[in-house]
């Protein structure tokens, strides 16, 4: 029963690694294929072993609306095809790692670390940046809130805090003072902006429920 | 002496005026040092030493320049091959992309010669330890003090003697130190994630050997400080150098690990503190020893006795080297670990004598601003109501206490300069050398012209963060406000009477009948123009003029106090603090919302220092195990308690910095909180769980 139960397993997980290749292939499977024939080593590696990806690799963005066409390397994270190839510099690395929600985005919708996302594993999804929610420059009401209360001082944490307070309120639009709380905990400010970035949120709540 | 005007009569300053950069930091348009990208840029990444003390032997990069993508290599940037911490930089690549330049790194091979290394202050001390500087010892030591002590002692009728310990806390900025260097035949332009423009294009220039006028430093915005990016690096050095070689604009940004270990920390200390008082509270004497680490940088020193007056005071003091990074400012250096030593021994004697321990602070205060404050800040947090309270009586396992500290600090600021042009279309551009550490520098440029001038702070363009603009000094020791609000003042006077002389000679008065209100000029005849009719008479010439910092706008001796109301959970050892009420020094306010701002930001960093910041070393292998963000913490949002910011202004005494007096009491009143609530004194910051549940274990 055990033994079944392994070999399961392993044949589920065999099928989920060409379901990841595949997945994360629909954006650059015509290019990468015909051009380095990488696409069919890769698939005779997740028969035998991890798969792996080397070389760059063709993929599409779709990001603040607009479809971006770029060549990455599959280690890129989609914060430094954001930051270094598509100019979008808002969503900032701080501790490259985790740890402190300075590149916080949106995908679908969901507030997401830019710095722990591979570009190459975003596929379809709609990507939002710090800058998507102010086209041409013009704030939203939360971004507008930022500044009124001033829940900013040097800024490098503002872009994620934005974020994270776009997510929160775009799944909760009522959060309680702890909620909000819990909805910025990810994120970490030098500066010591909270008690104004608390502001802000509740302030953006009660004007978008209005 | 030159004076402002009343403050009741002020528009814009004094007001609470959102920063003028906020739209720009909120949507992502504004660009750090981080996100400069000059076309052809390449990355640079650093070879950093994994040895506490060793020397190169040799260093072997041909691979790493066989790499494709990569443009430049430099292997010879550490000064003498001699390495004294883990961290240290010894050698550099600049290639296409990130990737590429970490890979390179990787390839480069060094042969090293290892030492013996010491780490942490304990083992530094030990007369057998490794010297961290083959020449001289590890400990310096230093005498200072005033009045007889002994005799001091001897009138006292009690006294205490107690033993405190602070860690060393890194700056952690959330933009690591770093440049972006480019050259255009033999000028250097470099963008600086930096505190001083003009000191840095000096160090620069000093540093490549060329003359400073060929270099330009820029930081439009910058992502912190606290003191750390004070003086030029040794990475914008390397930036310029890596350029050159490749001939191209290259970047080059620290990571987060070579920001703790090698840019700058708050020192620890051991100190061992005497206080001697009757028995109404009066101090007779104080006396300390005391030990600090700087690491490699000295500046190890503890600023005893801090705040209060003593008729006689002796400071034993050792400045300890180890075999880590050197010490640089950090917000109010030697200031926190004083006063946590200080404000909790005064607290002990208070207890000890049975009296407030708010009347033994008064008592023994020789501020008379403070005094004042002290009484808001009580007031406030309803201190006659705790001070019933008897230290650690609540009843249950969870226990609430109010604990108390003050501050003091020095500096004022001057030396500032500063250029203003108005042309014939009404626009105003004031720019200076100045920079925005996030403090809202350029806001308060702003608004300083926009009063003078009688104007909104929207028709004020606002120009700093450039070394071609007038100089002005570093911002470090809360100098920036009192040193560049009176200059911006002085400036837009001049501007503003060379206005007035054009105007007054069109419309045939005398230019001293013109005022300059709302927008618009104001003969005392009764004829009105508006600020734009009345440029456009400047026709070709426009104004342009320079001015400079002004004796009587500015004051320094900043004093403070805070009170916090913590809850520790006596099962779990967690402290968690309630309240906090901090009552600023601020003179004469240019900013109500950003002062606001920076107080709130000093005491969320104090209660961060005194309850989880700290740099861990590990003796055997001589390096920093917690130099990330997940095991050095950092104050988040969940901790963040009530904190209300009470700015005591007195218009009087001019414009003041705040940068620093508020961080500096915050660790004391928690402590003495703690003590308030549960009886037990906790003496090691940072004050986790586990040494709130040893010391009430010990209790």
């Amino acid at each position: 029963m055990n033994e079944h139960k392994n070999d399961n397993e392993e044949a589920q997980s065999a099928v989920s690694r060409r379901g990841f290749l595949k997945g994360i292939g629909g954006g650059f499977i015509g290019s990468a294929a015909v051009g380095t024939g990488l696409l069919g080593e890769q698939a005779a590696a997740a028969v035998t072993g991890p798969p792996t990806m080397s070389g760059p690799q063709r993929i599409t963005l779709h990001i603040n609306g607009t479809q971006r066409q770029l060549d990455v390397e599959p280690r890129t994270t989609l914060l430094e095809a954001l930051r270094d190839r598509l100019q979008l510099t808002g969503s900032k690395e701080v501790c490259d790692r985790g740890q402190c929600g300075a590149c916080t985005v949106l995908i679908d919708g969901v507030a997401v670390l830019a710095c722990m996302t591979l570009a190459a594993d975003v596929g379809q999804r709609e990507v939002t940046t710090v800058e998507g929610l102010a086209p041409e420059g013009q704030m939203n009401d939360l971004q507008q809130a930022f500044v009124a209360q001033d829940a900013l001082m040097c800024g490098f944490c503002t872009p994620g805090f934005v974020m994270a307070g776009e997510a929160l309120l775009r799944t909760n639009p009522t959060p309680t003072a702890g909620e909000i709380r819990m909805g910025v905990s990810g994120n970490v400010c030098r500066c010591g902006t909270y008690p104004k970035v608390f502001e802000a949120i509740e302030v953006t709540a009660k004007k978008r429920r209005s | 002496m030159a004076s402002w005007k009343p403050y009741d009569e002020m528009k814009v300053m004094g007001q609470r005026q959102p920063r003028l950069d906020g739209p720009e930091k909120v949507t992502g348009r504004a660009r750090y040092t981080y996100d400069q990208r000059p076309p052809g840029m390449l990355y640079g990444v650093l070879l950093t030493s994994p040895h506490a003390a060793a020397r190169v032997v040799a260093i072997d990069a041909d691979r790493a320049r066989a790499l494709p993508g990569v443009r430049a290599v430099l292997t010879d940037i550490h000064p003498t091959g001699n390495v004294r911490f883990a961290g240290e930089y010894v050698a550099a690549v600049a290639a296409v992309n990130k990737q590429v330049a970490l890979d390179a790194v990787a390839l480069i091979e060094v042969n090293w010669q290892t030492r013996a290394h010491v780490v942490t202050l304990w083992e530094a001390i030990d007369e057998d330890a490794p010297r961290v500087f083959a020449d001289k010892d590890n400990v310096t030591e230093s005498e200072r003090g005033d009045g007889d002590v002994d005799a001091g002692f001897s009138q006292a009728e009690t006294i205490v003697e107690a033993e405190f310990f602070t860690q060393v806390q890194t700056h952690s900025p959330l933009e690591t130190h770093g440049s972006v260097a480019a050259w255009d035949g033999d000028e250097l332009t470099v963008w600086d994630s930096t505190q001083a423009v003009h000191g840095v294009r000096e160090g620069l220039a000093k540093a490549l050997e060329m003359p400073a006028n060929k270099v330009r430093v820029i930081c439009h915005h910058m992502g912190g400080g606290f003191g750390a990016k004070l003086g030029p690096g040794a990475y914008s050095v390397i930036a310029a150098k890596l350029a050159r070689q490749a001939g191209a604009p290259v970047q080059l940004m620290l990571s987060r690990k070579d920001q703790h270990l090698s840019v700058g920390n708050r020192p620890d200390s051991w100190q061992q503190l005497k206080l001697g008082a009757t028995k109404d509270g009066q101090f007779t004497a104080f006396e300390c020893t005391t030990w600090g680490s700087g690491g490699i940088g000295g500046r190890g020193g503890v600023s005893q006795p801090y705040v209060y007056s003593f008729p006689a005071w002796k400071q034993q003091h050792h400045d300890v080297a180890t075999n880590t990074g050197g010490a640089r400012a950090f917000r109010a250096p030697g200031r926190p670990q004083a006063c946590f030593a200080m404000e909790q021994i005064i607290d002990e004697m208070a207890w000890k004598l049975g009296l407030d321990p708010l009347d033994v602070r008064l008592r023994n205060d020789g501020n008379e601003t403070r005094h004042e404050q002290w009484r808001i800040g009580a007031e406030r947090i309803d201190w006659p109501r705790w001070r019933r309270r008897e230290p650690g009586a609540g009843a249950g396992p969870i226990k609430r206490g109010v604990g108390m500290g003050a501050s003091i600090w020095f500096t004022g600021g001057r030396g500032t300069k500063a250029q203003m042009d108005i042309l014939s279309d009404g626009t105003v551009e004031v720019r200076c050398g100045t920079q925005d550490l996030g403090t809202g520098t350029r806001t308060l440029v702003a608004a300083v012209a926009a009063e003078e001038l009688g104007l909104p702070i929207a028709a004020i363009n606002a120009r700093i963060g450039d070394s071609d603009f007038p100089y002005s000094g570093g911002s470090g020791g809360s100098t920036t406000a009192p040193s560049v609000a009176p200059a911006i003042k002085n400036t837009a006077e001049k501007a503003k009477a060379e206005l007035a002389i054009v105007v007054a000679r069109h419309l045939g008065v005398a230019a001293d009948t013109l005022s300059f209100v709302d927008g618009t000029v104001r003969v005392a005849s009764g004829q009105t123009l508006s600020w734009r009719e009345a440029c456009a008479m400047l026709g070709a010439n426009a104004v342009s003029v320079q001015g400079e910092w002004q004796e009587g706008l500015s004051g320094s001796n900043v004093a403070g106090c805070q009170f916090a109301e913590v809850e520790v959970d006596t099962e779990t050892g967690r402290i968690s603090v309630i309240k906090v009420v901090a009552v600023a020094d601020c003179g004469l306010i240019v900013d109500r919302l950003t002062t606001e701002s920076q107080v709130n930001g000093a005491v969320i960093q104090g209660i961060s220092y005194a309850l989880l910041e700290e740099r861990i070393m590990d003796s055997e292998t001589g390096r920093m195990v917690n130099a990330d963000f997940e095991n050095y913490k950092v104050l988040g949002a969940l901790e963040t308690p009530e904190i209300d910011v009470i700015l005591y202004d007195q218009p009087e005494r001019g414009v003041i910095g705040i940068g620093e007096p508020p961080t500096i009491p915050t660790s004391a009143a928690v402590a003495n909180a703690v003590y308030h609530a549960i009886g037990v004194r906790l003496r090691d910051l940072p004050m986790t769980p586990d040494k709130v549940l040893r010391a009430l274990e010990g209790a």
